[in-house]
């Protein structure tokens, strides 16, 4: 499972799994947001590469991150 | 002089063919077969000696055969060392390289080899050795020691870095840092490029992008609640004072620390030492590269059945993609001495 921002870059390298991060020096965090905001985002996105782990995927998968 | 020794199997040492293919490795001194031809274009070393050892041992019993010839090795010294030509043999090409690798690495001498293209020991083996593109049979015996023998005079004649194209082994996937003759800086370089991929014109890349080396999906973890998940980062995140001293681009190390009993990874105690990056949140709150202190609620919760004990840092920028795959090579064992189910990979 792969959490990055370039998903370009982690496709054409063929990570198989991927979850979208929010920029390259603050893949989980957002200087623009509080902490509590920050910290919600993080939870997410990682909740979100955990249930990745259990998906059955086919092929190469960018999964979807709400916030 | 300068001593070398020379691996081949035992149908080029004269012991016999597919039927002696299982020939336990042996030791002699002086020079045979290949070694003849080797000899007559290698300048700077003498052969001491003599490595045989049959394809078929090598392949199946590969560990004893290392052994074997690693005790051999640890009684003499030598310089150089070179295995082959395997020409199109692919048991002999696998056996070359593995025993070049295993040389390279255990005793940090350079060793050179040779094979044909097709041979599978080319792509197994091309980022561990010196392997030049040799000929489909032993007629091409001459020609393909003449090109080994020539870079290990080299070698040892005191050079250290050797560009693949210009010399023609298969690229290893090492940089090297050089001075241009041109003195065209990278600005230059790179604007001349685009200007030409612009108007269609062929250019040729500095930086060629390896071939894609496909990895099968892993299956499923089946049940997150009993997995042992560990985090992986190439975002540079160490202990403060870096006890690793991972270099902060074109990492060729990496760390593993401890993060047993820690609920979140705090600013002042972990930083980054990414050259990549602007470093200032990551400083400030290493968790949003290394996602611990959420990692550790989904613990509680039962979400994960448990959080690996450590997490596994190096830097990414600039980092080869040899270095990045012996690295993963290297890390790997101790997760799954750990039991780890499923590893996350956070990169800046």
């Amino acid at each position: 499972m792969q959490m990055c921002n370039l998903i370009p870059v982690a496709v054409t390298v063929g990570a198989n799994k991927i979850v979208p991060t929010v920029s390259i020096p603050y893949p989980l965090g957002n200087p623009s947001l509080s902490e509590e905001e920050q910290w919600k985002l993080r939870h997410h996105r990682v909740g979100v590469a955990l249930d990745a782990l259990t998906e059955d995927i086919k092929e190469q998968t960018v999964f979807k991150v709400k916030i | 002089m300068k001593k070398a020794v020379l691996y081949i199997n035992q149908f080029f040492a004269g012991i016999g063919g597919e039927e002696k293919a299982d020939h336990a490795p042996e030791i002699r001194e002086g020079v045979m077969g290949p070694g003849l031809a080797l000899k007559a274009s290698l300048k700077n070393a003498e052969i001491t000696h003599t490595i045989i050892c049959g394809d078929n041992f090598m392949g199946s019993n590969t560990e004893e055969a290392i052994e074997i010839i690693g005790g051999f090795l640890e009684d003499i010294e030598f310089d150089i060392f070179f295995a082959g030509p395997a020409f199109q043999a692919g048991r002999y090409g696998v056996a070359c390289g593995t025993i070049c690798k295993y040389v390279e690495e255990k005793f940090g001498v350079s060793t050179i080899t040779s094979m044909n293209d097709e041979n599978p020991g080319v792509e197994m083996f091309k980022k561990d050795t010196y392997i030049f593109p040799g000929g489909k049979s032993a007629a091409a015996m001459r020609q393909d020691t003449k090109k080994m023998a020539a870079l290990g005079d080299r070698i040892l004649a005191g050079e250290k870095r050797f560009l693949a194209e210009e010399e023609g082994f298969f690229p290893r996937g090492i940089r090297h840092q050089v001075w241009r003759e041109d003195g065209l800086i990278a600005a230059d370089r790179a604007v001349d490029m685009l200007i030409k991929k612009m108007a269609g014109e062929e250019f040729v890349s500095e930086l060629p992008i390896p071939k894609l080396d496909r990895v099968p999906i892993a299956p499923p973890v089946m049940d997150l609640s009993k997995a042992t998940i560990a985090i992986v980062t190439s975002g540079g995140i160490v202990p403060i004072d870096n006890p690793d001293k991972i270099q902060s681009s074109s990492a060729t190390r990496w760390g593993r620390y401890s993060i047993a009993g820690l609920d979140r990874l705090e600013s002042g105690v972990y930083k980054t030492i990414h050259g990549g990056y602007d470093p200032t949140v990551a400083d400030a709150n290493p968790n949003v590269v290394v996602p611990l202190d959420v990692l550790r609620v989904y613990e509680k919760e039962g979400k994960i059945g448990k959080l690996h004990d450590y997490f596994y840092a190096t830097v990414g920028t600039g980092t080869s993609e040899a270095e990045a795959s012996k690295m993963a090579g290297e890390m790997i064992p101790f997760l799954k001495e750990a039991g780890v189910d499923a590893i996350i990979q956070v990169s800046t």
